[in-house]
Protein backbone atom coordinates (compact mmCIF):
# COMPACT_ATOMS: atom_id res chain seq x y z
CA UNK A 1 0.00 0.00 0.00
CA UNK A 2 2.31 2.71 1.16
CA UNK A 3 4.72 3.94 -1.69
CA UNK A 4 8.28 4.64 -1.72
CA UNK A 5 8.26 8.48 0.01
CA UNK A 6 10.35 9.94 -3.50
CA UNK A 7 7.20 9.11 -5.05
CA UNK A 8 4.41 12.04 -4.82
CA UNK A 9 2.14 9.59 -3.01
CA UNK A 10 -1.16 11.70 -4.49
CA UNK A 11 -0.69 10.40 -7.59
CA UNK A 12 0.19 6.56 -7.88
CA UNK A 13 1.51 4.73 -10.75
CA UNK A 14 -0.86 1.40 -11.35
CA UNK A 15 1.34 -1.32 -11.70
CA UNK A 16 -1.46 -4.13 -12.21
CA UNK A 17 -3.38 -4.53 -15.31
CA UNK A 18 -7.04 -4.20 -16.57
CA UNK A 19 -7.52 -1.15 -14.63
CA UNK A 20 -9.59 0.56 -17.59
CA UNK A 21 -11.32 -2.78 -18.62
CA UNK A 22 -12.68 -3.51 -15.23
CA UNK A 23 -13.78 -0.07 -14.22
CA UNK A 24 -15.72 0.58 -17.54
CA UNK A 25 -17.48 -2.73 -17.77
CA UNK A 26 -18.66 -2.16 -13.93
CA UNK A 27 -20.49 1.20 -14.89
CA UNK A 28 -21.48 -0.16 -18.37
CA UNK A 29 -23.20 -3.19 -16.45
CA UNK A 30 -24.39 -1.09 -13.15
CA UNK A 31 -26.15 1.56 -15.98
CA UNK A 32 -27.66 -1.01 -17.92
CA UNK A 33 -29.03 -3.26 -14.82
CA UNK A 34 -29.59 -0.81 -12.41
CA UNK A 35 -29.51 2.97 -13.17
CA UNK A 36 -31.33 3.14 -16.42
CA UNK A 37 -34.08 0.98 -15.72
CA UNK A 38 -34.34 3.22 -11.94
CA UNK A 39 -34.44 6.34 -13.66
CA UNK A 40 -37.50 4.86 -15.80
CA UNK A 41 -39.36 5.40 -12.84
CA UNK A 42 -38.31 8.65 -12.06
CA UNK A 43 -39.07 9.97 -15.68
CA UNK A 44 -42.00 8.04 -16.22
CA UNK A 45 -43.54 9.38 -12.75
CA UNK A 46 -42.27 13.21 -14.18
CA UNK A 47 -45.34 12.92 -16.71
CA UNK A 48 -47.72 13.59 -14.42
CA UNK A 49 -47.98 17.05 -12.87
CA UNK A 50 -47.47 17.85 -8.80
CA UNK A 51 -51.23 18.01 -7.98
CA UNK A 52 -51.71 14.73 -9.80
CA UNK A 53 -48.89 12.76 -8.34
CA UNK A 54 -49.83 14.07 -4.74
CA UNK A 55 -53.65 13.11 -5.31
CA UNK A 56 -52.23 9.40 -6.01
CA UNK A 57 -49.73 9.14 -3.72
CA UNK A 58 -51.61 10.62 -0.77
CA UNK A 59 -54.80 8.82 -1.74
CA UNK A 60 -57.09 7.05 0.98
CA UNK A 61 -56.02 3.81 0.19
CA UNK A 62 -52.88 4.30 -0.61
CA UNK A 63 -51.99 5.86 3.22
CA UNK A 64 -53.69 3.23 4.46
CA UNK A 65 -50.73 1.05 2.72
CA UNK A 66 -47.71 3.17 4.10
CA UNK A 67 -49.45 3.35 7.78
CA UNK A 68 -49.36 -0.49 7.32
CA UNK A 69 -46.06 -1.06 6.28
CA UNK A 70 -44.41 1.34 7.83
CA UNK A 71 -46.24 0.90 11.10
CA UNK A 72 -45.64 -3.06 11.09
CA UNK A 73 -42.22 -2.66 9.72
CA UNK A 74 -40.87 -0.48 12.73
CA UNK A 75 -42.44 -3.08 15.15
CA UNK A 76 -40.87 -5.84 13.64
CA UNK A 77 -37.68 -4.14 13.78
CA UNK A 78 -38.05 -3.35 17.18
CA UNK A 79 -39.27 -7.25 18.19
CA UNK A 80 -36.24 -7.92 15.91
CA UNK A 81 -33.36 -5.82 18.21
CA UNK A 82 -34.71 -6.92 21.61
CA UNK A 83 -34.50 -10.91 20.42
CA UNK A 84 -32.21 -10.24 17.59
CA UNK A 85 -29.53 -9.05 20.71
CA UNK A 86 -30.97 -12.15 22.94
CA UNK A 87 -30.01 -14.58 20.05
CA UNK A 88 -26.41 -13.13 19.19
CA UNK A 89 -25.82 -12.83 22.82
CA UNK A 90 -26.59 -16.45 23.39
CA UNK A 91 -24.86 -18.04 20.11
CA UNK A 92 -21.01 -15.68 21.65
CA UNK A 93 -21.35 -16.37 25.01
CA UNK A 94 -23.12 -19.87 26.11
CA UNK A 95 -22.71 -23.15 24.82
CA UNK A 96 -25.73 -25.39 24.33
CA UNK A 97 -26.13 -28.35 22.13
CA UNK A 98 -27.29 -27.99 18.49
CA UNK A 99 -25.75 -24.50 18.76
CA UNK A 100 -24.01 -24.53 15.38
CA UNK A 101 -27.78 -25.90 13.83
CA UNK A 102 -29.21 -22.59 15.20
CA UNK A 103 -26.11 -20.59 14.04
CA UNK A 104 -26.28 -21.69 10.36
CA UNK A 105 -30.00 -21.53 10.17
CA UNK A 106 -30.65 -18.20 11.57
CA UNK A 107 -29.58 -17.03 8.22
CA UNK A 108 -32.96 -19.39 6.89
CA UNK A 109 -35.47 -15.98 5.75
CA UNK A 110 -32.06 -15.30 3.66
CA UNK A 111 -31.71 -18.46 2.20
CA UNK A 112 -35.99 -19.57 2.09
CA UNK A 113 -37.82 -18.28 -0.93
CA UNK A 114 -40.10 -15.27 0.41
CA UNK A 115 -43.22 -17.52 -0.98
CA UNK A 116 -42.54 -20.13 0.49
CA UNK A 117 -41.91 -18.41 3.90
CA UNK A 118 -45.42 -17.16 3.18
CA UNK A 119 -47.29 -20.05 3.17
CA UNK A 120 -45.75 -21.59 5.68
CA UNK A 121 -46.18 -18.91 8.50
CA UNK A 122 -50.31 -19.11 6.81
CA UNK A 123 -50.40 -22.37 7.91
CA UNK A 124 -48.93 -22.16 10.74
CA UNK A 125 -51.23 -19.10 12.03
CA UNK A 126 -54.36 -20.01 10.64
CA UNK A 127 -56.96 -20.85 12.46
CA UNK A 128 -56.44 -24.75 12.12
CA UNK A 129 -52.89 -24.46 12.21
CA UNK A 130 -50.36 -25.26 15.23
CA UNK A 131 -50.06 -21.64 16.26
CA UNK A 132 -53.03 -20.82 14.94
CA UNK A 133 -55.26 -23.25 17.04
CA UNK A 134 -53.91 -21.84 20.18
CA UNK A 135 -54.79 -18.18 19.71
CA UNK A 136 -58.23 -18.72 18.51
CA UNK A 137 -59.73 -19.78 21.53
CA UNK A 138 -57.65 -16.67 23.24
CA UNK A 139 -59.26 -13.82 20.58
CA UNK A 140 -56.41 -13.49 18.66
CA UNK A 141 -56.46 -14.02 15.13
CA UNK A 142 -52.84 -13.49 13.14
CA UNK A 143 -53.71 -14.98 9.73
CA UNK A 144 -55.50 -12.30 7.66
CA UNK A 145 -55.05 -9.39 9.85
CA UNK A 146 -52.50 -6.85 10.03
CA UNK A 147 -50.91 -8.81 12.80
CA UNK A 148 -49.79 -11.32 10.34
CA UNK A 149 -48.26 -8.80 8.08
CA UNK A 150 -46.04 -8.27 11.41
CA UNK A 151 -45.22 -11.79 12.16
CA UNK A 152 -44.19 -12.48 8.29
CA UNK A 153 -42.22 -8.99 8.95
CA UNK A 154 -40.10 -10.81 11.85
CA UNK A 155 -39.42 -13.65 10.22
CA UNK A 156 -37.58 -11.76 7.58
CA UNK A 157 -35.85 -9.52 9.46
CA UNK A 158 -34.79 -12.00 12.03
CA UNK A 159 -30.93 -12.21 10.55
CA UNK A 160 -29.88 -8.56 10.37
CA UNK A 161 -29.71 -7.73 14.11
CA UNK A 162 -28.36 -11.12 14.93
CA UNK A 163 -25.47 -10.89 12.10
CA UNK A 164 -24.61 -7.43 12.64
CA UNK A 165 -24.14 -7.40 16.57
CA UNK A 166 -23.03 -11.02 16.24
CA UNK A 167 -19.20 -10.11 14.94
CA UNK A 168 -18.45 -6.99 17.78
CA UNK A 169 -19.90 -8.63 20.07
CA UNK A 170 -17.21 -11.63 19.63
CA UNK A 171 -14.32 -9.18 18.96
CA UNK A 172 -14.98 -7.21 22.25
CA UNK A 173 -12.37 -7.32 25.00
CA UNK A 174 -13.00 -9.16 28.08
CA UNK A 175 -10.86 -6.47 29.72
CA UNK A 176 -13.97 -3.98 29.47
CA UNK A 177 -15.84 -6.21 31.29
CA UNK A 178 -13.15 -7.09 34.10
CA UNK A 179 -12.78 -3.31 34.45
CA UNK A 180 -15.87 -2.34 35.04
CA UNK A 181 -16.42 -5.59 37.39
CA UNK A 182 -13.60 -4.52 39.39
CA UNK A 183 -14.63 -1.17 40.10
CA UNK A 184 -17.46 -2.41 41.67
CA UNK A 185 -20.05 -2.48 38.77
CA UNK A 186 -22.95 -5.15 38.57
CA UNK A 187 -23.67 -7.38 35.61
CA UNK A 188 -26.70 -5.13 34.66
CA UNK A 189 -24.68 -1.69 35.40
CA UNK A 190 -21.81 -3.15 33.36
CA UNK A 191 -24.47 -4.21 30.60
CA UNK A 192 -25.94 -0.54 30.07
CA UNK A 193 -23.13 1.60 30.55
CA UNK A 194 -20.74 -0.39 29.13
CA UNK A 195 -21.43 -2.70 26.69
CA UNK A 196 -24.41 -1.02 25.58
CA UNK A 197 -23.02 2.10 24.11
CA UNK A 198 -20.51 0.09 22.55
CA UNK A 199 -23.24 -2.53 20.96
CA UNK A 200 -25.39 0.55 20.03
CA UNK A 201 -24.56 1.62 16.53
CA UNK A 202 -24.49 -2.12 15.34
CA UNK A 203 -28.35 -2.69 17.01
CA UNK A 204 -28.83 0.84 15.36
CA UNK A 205 -27.78 -0.88 12.09
CA UNK A 206 -29.54 -4.08 11.88
CA UNK A 207 -32.93 -2.47 13.23
CA UNK A 208 -32.38 -0.07 10.06
CA UNK A 209 -31.36 -2.59 7.88
CA UNK A 210 -34.52 -4.93 8.74
CA UNK A 211 -36.69 -1.92 8.95
CA UNK A 212 -35.74 -1.11 4.90
CA UNK A 213 -35.81 -4.88 4.23
CA UNK A 214 -39.49 -5.23 5.70
CA UNK A 215 -40.93 -2.00 3.83
CA UNK A 216 -40.46 -3.33 0.91
CA UNK A 217 -41.18 -6.92 1.64
CA UNK A 218 -43.74 -8.77 -0.51
CA UNK A 219 -43.77 -12.28 -1.27
CA UNK A 220 -43.68 -13.27 2.72
CA UNK A 221 -46.40 -11.30 3.50
CA UNK A 222 -49.08 -11.40 0.87
CA UNK A 223 -50.02 -14.72 1.79
CA UNK A 224 -50.47 -14.44 5.50
CA UNK A 225 -52.17 -10.82 5.32
CA UNK A 226 -55.73 -11.37 3.56
CA UNK A 227 -55.16 -8.24 1.46
CA UNK A 228 -58.10 -6.58 2.75
CA UNK A 229 -58.15 -2.88 1.40
CA UNK A 230 -57.57 -0.19 3.89
CA UNK A 231 -56.85 -3.38 6.68
CA UNK A 232 -54.13 -5.25 5.60
CA UNK A 233 -53.31 -4.26 2.47
CA UNK A 234 -49.08 -3.18 2.12
CA UNK A 235 -47.29 -0.62 0.07
CA UNK A 236 -46.14 -3.01 -2.19
CA UNK A 237 -49.47 -4.87 -2.92
CA UNK A 238 -50.56 -1.64 -4.25
CA UNK A 239 -48.05 -1.19 -7.01
CA UNK A 240 -48.81 -4.42 -8.36
CA UNK A 241 -53.01 -3.94 -8.01
CA UNK A 242 -51.91 -0.50 -10.04
CA UNK A 243 -50.19 -2.15 -12.57
CA UNK A 244 -52.65 -5.03 -12.79
CA UNK A 245 -55.27 -2.27 -13.80
CA UNK A 246 -52.85 -1.28 -16.49
CA UNK A 247 -52.43 1.71 -14.21
CA UNK A 248 -48.45 2.24 -15.43
CA UNK A 249 -48.26 6.33 -13.87
CA UNK A 250 -50.12 5.15 -10.62
CA UNK A 251 -48.14 2.65 -9.83
CA UNK A 252 -44.39 4.58 -10.54
CA UNK A 253 -46.06 7.46 -8.51
CA UNK A 254 -46.36 5.08 -5.73
CA UNK A 255 -42.56 3.66 -6.22
CA UNK A 256 -41.28 6.97 -6.45
CA UNK A 257 -42.28 7.60 -2.56
CA UNK A 258 -40.84 3.96 -1.68
CA UNK A 259 -37.47 4.63 -3.67
CA UNK A 260 -37.10 8.40 -2.14
CA UNK A 261 -37.87 6.30 1.53
CA UNK A 262 -35.39 3.28 0.12
CA UNK A 263 -32.34 5.82 -0.74
CA UNK A 264 -32.90 7.44 2.33
CA UNK A 265 -32.53 4.39 4.34
CA UNK A 266 -29.51 3.69 2.60
CA UNK A 267 -27.84 7.12 3.68
CA UNK A 268 -28.67 6.19 6.73
CA UNK A 269 -27.50 2.87 7.22
CA UNK A 270 -24.29 3.82 5.43
CA UNK A 271 -23.70 6.63 8.49
CA UNK A 272 -24.99 4.30 10.95
CA UNK A 273 -22.03 2.33 10.04
CA UNK A 274 -19.59 4.56 9.72
CA UNK A 275 -20.10 5.30 12.95
CA UNK A 276 -20.11 1.57 14.17
CA UNK A 277 -16.90 1.63 12.94
CA UNK A 278 -15.67 4.05 14.41
CA UNK A 279 -17.67 3.13 17.66
CA UNK A 280 -15.55 0.06 17.95
CA UNK A 281 -12.92 0.82 16.69
CA UNK A 282 -12.82 -1.46 13.37
CA UNK A 283 -11.83 -0.36 10.50
CA UNK A 284 -14.13 -0.43 7.04
CA UNK B 1 -25.85 -2.86 2.42
CA UNK B 2 -27.19 -6.92 3.84
CA UNK B 3 -25.18 -8.15 5.94
CA UNK B 4 -25.88 -12.12 4.86
CA UNK B 5 -22.16 -12.50 3.60
CA UNK B 6 -19.67 -11.70 6.43
CA UNK B 7 -16.63 -14.58 6.83
CA UNK B 8 -16.09 -14.33 10.26
CA UNK B 9 -14.23 -16.25 12.66
CA UNK B 10 -16.36 -17.71 15.71
CA UNK B 11 -15.22 -17.77 18.90
CA UNK B 12 -15.41 -20.41 22.08
CA UNK B 13 -17.86 -19.28 24.16
CA UNK B 14 -16.11 -21.10 27.25
CA UNK B 15 -14.19 -18.71 28.40
CA UNK B 16 -17.32 -16.18 29.15
CA UNK B 17 -18.31 -18.50 31.16
CA UNK B 18 -15.35 -19.10 33.12
CA UNK B 19 -14.56 -15.58 33.72
CA UNK B 20 -16.84 -14.05 36.69
CA UNK B 21 -16.60 -10.94 35.12
CA UNK B 22 -18.46 -11.75 32.01
CA UNK B 23 -20.71 -14.25 32.98
CA UNK B 24 -24.43 -13.68 34.31
CA UNK B 25 -26.08 -15.39 36.93
CA UNK B 26 -27.62 -18.64 36.18
CA UNK B 27 -30.93 -17.70 36.22
CA UNK B 28 -30.35 -14.45 33.75
CA UNK B 29 -28.23 -16.96 32.08
CA UNK B 30 -31.06 -19.43 31.80
CA UNK B 31 -33.80 -16.72 30.96
CA UNK B 32 -31.57 -15.60 28.04
CA UNK B 33 -31.20 -18.57 26.52
CA UNK B 34 -34.66 -19.52 26.96
CA UNK B 35 -36.24 -16.54 25.16
CA UNK B 36 -33.62 -16.81 22.37
CA UNK B 37 -34.01 -20.57 21.89
CA UNK B 38 -38.27 -19.57 22.01
CA UNK B 39 -37.91 -16.74 19.58
CA UNK B 40 -35.69 -18.98 17.23
CA UNK B 41 -37.98 -21.90 17.74
CA UNK B 42 -41.17 -19.80 16.79
CA UNK B 43 -40.02 -18.13 13.72
CA UNK B 44 -37.49 -20.22 12.25
CA UNK B 45 -37.81 -23.96 13.07
CA UNK B 46 -41.10 -23.82 13.35
CA UNK B 47 -41.88 -22.42 9.63
CA UNK B 48 -39.33 -24.79 8.16
CA UNK B 49 -40.96 -28.09 9.64
CA UNK B 50 -44.30 -26.55 8.59
CA UNK B 51 -43.31 -26.88 5.10
CA UNK B 52 -42.23 -30.61 4.88
CA UNK B 53 -45.07 -31.57 7.77
CA UNK B 54 -47.75 -29.80 5.05
CA UNK B 55 -45.83 -31.39 2.05
CA UNK B 56 -46.23 -34.80 3.47
CA UNK B 57 -49.73 -34.58 4.74
CA UNK B 58 -51.81 -36.43 2.06
CA UNK B 59 -48.64 -39.02 1.59
CA UNK B 60 -45.90 -39.83 -0.62
CA UNK B 61 -48.20 -40.23 -3.28
CA UNK B 62 -49.91 -36.97 -3.96
CA UNK B 63 -45.86 -35.72 -3.05
CA UNK B 64 -44.68 -37.20 -5.85
CA UNK B 65 -47.53 -36.84 -8.34
CA UNK B 66 -47.06 -33.33 -7.27
CA UNK B 67 -43.69 -33.16 -8.43
CA UNK B 68 -44.05 -35.20 -11.58
CA UNK B 69 -46.91 -33.30 -12.99
CA UNK B 70 -45.33 -31.32 -16.54
CA UNK B 71 -45.81 -27.88 -15.30
CA UNK B 72 -43.89 -28.53 -11.86
CA UNK B 73 -41.20 -30.13 -14.04
CA UNK B 74 -41.79 -26.80 -16.85
CA UNK B 75 -40.86 -24.85 -13.86
CA UNK B 76 -38.10 -26.43 -12.38
CA UNK B 77 -36.76 -25.92 -15.45
CA UNK B 78 -37.63 -22.13 -15.94
CA UNK B 79 -35.74 -21.65 -12.82
CA UNK B 80 -32.58 -23.85 -13.23
CA UNK B 81 -32.10 -21.60 -16.93
CA UNK B 82 -32.75 -18.70 -15.22
CA UNK B 83 -30.12 -19.04 -13.04
CA UNK B 84 -28.03 -20.69 -15.14
CA UNK B 85 -28.05 -17.05 -17.37
CA UNK B 86 -27.93 -14.65 -14.31
CA UNK B 87 -25.47 -15.92 -11.80
CA UNK B 88 -22.63 -16.25 -13.99
CA UNK B 89 -23.48 -12.55 -15.66
CA UNK B 90 -23.40 -11.17 -12.24
CA UNK B 91 -19.99 -13.31 -11.36
CA UNK B 92 -18.59 -11.26 -13.67
CA UNK B 93 -19.39 -8.24 -13.19
CA UNK B 94 -18.75 -9.24 -9.48
CA UNK B 95 -15.13 -9.58 -10.35
CA UNK B 96 -14.51 -6.72 -12.65
CA UNK B 97 -16.05 -4.59 -9.97
CA UNK B 98 -14.13 -6.08 -6.80
CA UNK B 99 -11.02 -5.60 -9.07
CA UNK B 100 -11.58 -2.38 -10.13
CA UNK B 101 -12.76 -1.07 -6.63
CA UNK B 102 -9.94 -2.82 -4.35
CA UNK B 103 -7.09 -3.15 -6.16
CA UNK B 104 -7.05 0.73 -7.77
CA UNK B 105 -7.50 4.06 -6.45
CA UNK B 106 -10.01 6.80 -7.72
CA UNK B 107 -12.14 9.31 -7.34
CA UNK B 108 -16.24 8.73 -6.38
CA UNK B 109 -15.07 5.03 -4.91
CA UNK B 110 -17.05 5.18 -1.84
CA UNK B 111 -19.87 6.30 -3.86
CA UNK B 112 -19.74 3.60 -6.90
CA UNK B 113 -19.34 0.51 -3.92
CA UNK B 114 -23.14 2.48 -2.46
CA UNK B 115 -24.77 2.05 -5.99
CA UNK B 116 -23.50 -1.45 -6.60
CA UNK B 117 -25.58 -2.37 -3.49
CA UNK B 118 -28.72 -0.43 -4.54
CA UNK B 119 -30.47 -3.43 -5.41
CA UNK B 120 -30.81 -4.56 -1.92
CA UNK B 121 -32.50 -1.55 -0.73
CA UNK B 122 -34.82 -1.63 -3.88
CA UNK B 123 -38.11 -3.22 -3.02
CA UNK B 124 -38.34 -6.78 -5.34
CA UNK B 125 -41.97 -5.24 -6.62
CA UNK B 126 -39.96 -2.17 -8.08
CA UNK B 127 -37.73 -4.36 -9.76
CA UNK B 128 -39.99 -6.15 -11.41
CA UNK B 129 -42.06 -2.38 -12.81
CA UNK B 130 -38.59 -0.77 -13.93
CA UNK B 131 -38.50 -3.86 -16.61
CA UNK B 132 -42.02 -3.28 -17.72
CA UNK B 133 -42.02 0.28 -17.52
CA UNK B 134 -38.94 -0.03 -20.05
CA UNK B 135 -40.15 -3.16 -21.84
CA UNK B 136 -43.97 -3.55 -21.47
CA UNK B 137 -46.82 -3.22 -24.17
CA UNK B 138 -46.80 0.86 -22.79
CA UNK B 139 -43.00 0.97 -21.88
CA UNK B 140 -40.25 2.91 -23.86
CA UNK B 141 -39.08 0.45 -26.33
CA UNK B 142 -42.94 -1.31 -26.16
CA UNK B 143 -43.53 0.28 -29.41
CA UNK B 144 -40.68 -1.11 -30.90
CA UNK B 145 -40.38 -4.65 -29.25
CA UNK B 146 -43.75 -5.05 -31.09
CA UNK B 147 -43.09 -4.17 -34.48
CA UNK B 148 -40.05 -6.32 -34.43
CA UNK B 149 -41.84 -9.39 -32.52
CA UNK B 150 -39.34 -9.41 -29.59
CA UNK B 151 -40.99 -10.34 -25.92
CA UNK B 152 -39.69 -9.19 -23.04
CA UNK B 153 -42.18 -8.85 -20.76
CA UNK B 154 -44.43 -11.49 -19.70
CA UNK B 155 -41.42 -13.88 -21.42
CA UNK B 156 -38.48 -15.83 -20.40
CA UNK B 157 -36.13 -12.95 -21.11
CA UNK B 158 -37.99 -10.30 -18.71
CA UNK B 159 -37.77 -12.84 -15.78
CA UNK B 160 -34.11 -13.21 -16.66
CA UNK B 161 -33.79 -9.01 -16.26
CA UNK B 162 -35.70 -9.03 -12.97
CA UNK B 163 -33.34 -11.62 -11.60
CA UNK B 164 -30.30 -10.39 -12.55
CA UNK B 165 -31.27 -7.16 -10.95
CA UNK B 166 -32.34 -8.78 -7.19
CA UNK B 167 -29.01 -10.98 -7.21
CA UNK B 168 -26.49 -8.21 -9.10
CA UNK B 169 -25.22 -6.87 -5.43
CA UNK B 170 -23.80 -10.35 -4.37
CA UNK B 171 -20.93 -11.52 -5.57
CA UNK B 172 -19.38 -8.07 -5.89
CA UNK B 173 -20.37 -6.92 -2.20
CA UNK B 174 -18.44 -10.61 -1.15
CA UNK B 175 -15.26 -10.15 -2.73
CA UNK B 176 -14.89 -6.28 -2.29
CA UNK B 177 -13.89 -6.36 1.31
CA UNK B 178 -12.35 -9.68 0.59
CA UNK B 179 -10.16 -8.44 -1.74
CA UNK B 180 -9.47 -4.90 0.26
CA UNK B 181 -8.14 -6.66 2.92
CA UNK B 182 -5.87 -8.82 1.06
CA UNK B 183 -4.03 -5.51 -1.04
CA UNK B 184 -2.08 -5.67 -4.01
CA UNK B 185 1.61 -7.08 -3.03
CA UNK B 186 0.97 -10.27 -4.36
CA UNK B 187 -0.36 -9.31 -7.44
CA UNK B 188 2.37 -6.84 -7.86
CA UNK B 189 5.14 -9.01 -7.18
CA UNK B 190 3.65 -11.16 -10.07
CA UNK B 191 3.69 -8.61 -12.13
CA UNK B 192 7.23 -7.88 -11.33
CA UNK B 193 7.89 -11.44 -11.80
CA UNK B 194 6.35 -11.06 -15.82
CA UNK B 195 3.25 -12.63 -15.53
CA UNK B 196 0.51 -11.28 -17.66
CA UNK B 197 -2.85 -10.44 -16.51
CA UNK B 198 -4.43 -13.79 -17.70
CA UNK B 199 -1.67 -15.47 -15.59
CA UNK B 200 -2.29 -13.41 -12.80
CA UNK B 201 -5.89 -13.83 -12.27
CA UNK B 202 -5.89 -17.46 -12.16
CA UNK B 203 -2.49 -18.28 -10.13
CA UNK B 204 -2.33 -15.30 -7.99
CA UNK B 205 -5.89 -13.92 -7.46
CA UNK B 206 -8.20 -16.58 -7.96
CA UNK B 207 -6.92 -18.55 -5.46
CA UNK B 208 -6.65 -15.71 -2.86
CA UNK B 209 -10.47 -15.26 -3.46
CA UNK B 210 -12.06 -18.65 -4.49
CA UNK B 211 -14.33 -19.06 -1.07
CA UNK B 212 -15.46 -14.92 -1.18
CA UNK B 213 -16.27 -16.21 -4.65
CA UNK B 214 -18.42 -19.84 -3.97
CA UNK B 215 -19.69 -17.61 -0.95
CA UNK B 216 -21.00 -15.01 -2.78
CA UNK B 217 -21.75 -17.46 -5.83
CA UNK B 218 -24.06 -19.63 -3.24
CA UNK B 219 -26.14 -16.66 -2.02
CA UNK B 220 -26.72 -14.90 -5.33
CA UNK B 221 -27.98 -18.78 -6.30
CA UNK B 222 -29.95 -19.33 -3.89
CA UNK B 223 -31.76 -15.89 -4.09
CA UNK B 224 -31.84 -16.01 -7.74
CA UNK B 225 -33.88 -19.37 -7.82
CA UNK B 226 -36.27 -18.35 -4.60
CA UNK B 227 -36.84 -14.81 -6.13
CA UNK B 228 -40.75 -13.93 -6.39
CA UNK B 229 -42.09 -10.27 -5.93
CA UNK B 230 -39.63 -9.45 -8.91
CA UNK B 231 -40.71 -12.35 -11.50
CA UNK B 232 -43.90 -12.00 -10.14
CA UNK B 233 -44.66 -8.79 -12.07
CA UNK B 234 -42.85 -9.90 -15.44
CA UNK B 235 -44.08 -13.45 -15.26
CA UNK B 236 -47.57 -12.98 -16.59
CA UNK B 237 -48.01 -16.50 -14.90
CA UNK B 238 -48.34 -18.68 -18.01
CA UNK B 239 -48.41 -22.01 -16.80
CA UNK B 240 -45.24 -24.17 -18.49
CA UNK B 241 -44.14 -20.95 -20.16
CA UNK B 242 -43.38 -18.38 -17.95
CA UNK B 243 -44.16 -20.03 -14.26
CA UNK B 244 -40.58 -20.00 -11.85
CA UNK B 245 -40.69 -22.91 -8.93
CA UNK B 246 -41.81 -20.06 -6.80
CA UNK B 247 -44.69 -18.81 -9.19
CA UNK B 248 -46.19 -21.70 -9.31
CA UNK B 249 -46.20 -22.68 -5.76
CA UNK B 250 -48.10 -19.59 -5.76
CA UNK B 251 -50.38 -21.28 -8.21
CA UNK B 252 -51.27 -24.09 -6.80
CA UNK B 253 -52.04 -22.36 -3.40
CA UNK B 254 -54.39 -19.97 -4.69
CA UNK B 255 -56.18 -22.68 -6.20
CA UNK B 256 -56.71 -24.40 -2.44
CA UNK B 257 -54.24 -27.11 -4.05
CA UNK B 258 -52.15 -26.94 -0.75
CA UNK B 259 -50.69 -30.28 -0.95
CA UNK B 260 -48.93 -29.95 -4.35
CA UNK B 261 -47.85 -26.12 -3.37
CA UNK B 262 -46.23 -27.24 0.04
CA UNK B 263 -44.63 -29.98 -2.11
CA UNK B 264 -43.35 -27.60 -4.72
CA UNK B 265 -42.17 -25.45 -1.92
CA UNK B 266 -40.42 -28.16 0.07
CA UNK B 267 -38.24 -28.41 -2.75
CA UNK B 268 -37.41 -24.50 -2.31
CA UNK B 269 -36.94 -25.29 1.03
CA UNK B 270 -34.82 -27.60 0.74
CA UNK B 271 -32.53 -25.59 -1.17
CA UNK B 272 -32.21 -23.08 1.11
CA UNK B 273 -31.02 -25.99 3.01
CA UNK B 274 -28.14 -26.75 1.05
CA UNK B 275 -27.53 -23.56 0.78
CA UNK B 276 -26.92 -23.21 4.56
CA UNK B 277 -24.96 -25.90 5.05
CA UNK B 278 -22.64 -25.22 1.74
CA UNK B 279 -22.33 -21.81 2.99
CA UNK B 280 -21.57 -22.74 6.84
CA UNK B 281 -18.80 -25.22 4.97
CA UNK B 282 -17.41 -22.24 3.12
CA UNK B 283 -17.24 -20.53 6.45
CA UNK B 284 -15.61 -23.26 8.11
CA UNK B 285 -13.02 -23.45 5.40
CA UNK B 286 -11.99 -20.21 4.40
CA UNK B 287 -11.39 -19.92 8.63
CA UNK B 288 -9.40 -22.93 8.89
CA UNK B 289 -6.90 -22.17 5.84
CA UNK B 290 -6.48 -18.46 6.95
CA UNK B 291 -7.68 -17.41 10.30
CA UNK B 292 -5.85 -14.05 10.84
CA UNK B 293 -8.70 -12.59 7.42
CA UNK B 294 -11.56 -14.26 9.82
CA UNK B 295 -12.59 -10.44 10.94
CA UNK B 296 -13.13 -9.21 7.17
Amino acid sequence: MSVAPFFNPTRQTRVLPGFHLALGYTLVYLSLIVLIPLAAVFITSATLSWSEFWAVVSSPRVVATYKLSFGASLLAGAINTVFGLMLAWALVRYSFPGKKLIDALVDLPFALPTAVAGIALTALYAGNGWIGSLLEPLGIKVAFTPLGVLVALVFIGVPFVVRTVQPILEDLETELEEAAASLGANRWQTFTRVLLPVLLPALLTGFALAFARAVGEYGSVIFIAGNIPMISEITPLIIITKLEQYDYVGATAVAVVMLVFSFIMLLAINLLQAWSAKRTGRDR
Amino acid sequence: MAVAGVLHARVDARRYQTNAATRESPWVKRLILGLALAFFALFLLMPLIAVFAEAFRKGWFTYVTALSDPDALAAVRLTLLIAAIAVPLNLVFGVAAAWAIAKFEFRGKRFLTTLIDLPFSVSPVIAGLIFVLLFGAQGWFGEWLFEHDVKIVFAVPGLVLATIFVTFPFVARELIPLMEAQGREEEEAAVVLGANGFQLFWRVTLPNIKWGLLYGVILCNARAMGEFGAVSVVSGHIRGQTNTLPLHVEILYNEYNFSAAFAVASLLALLAMVTLGLKSFIEWKANRNAPTVGAI
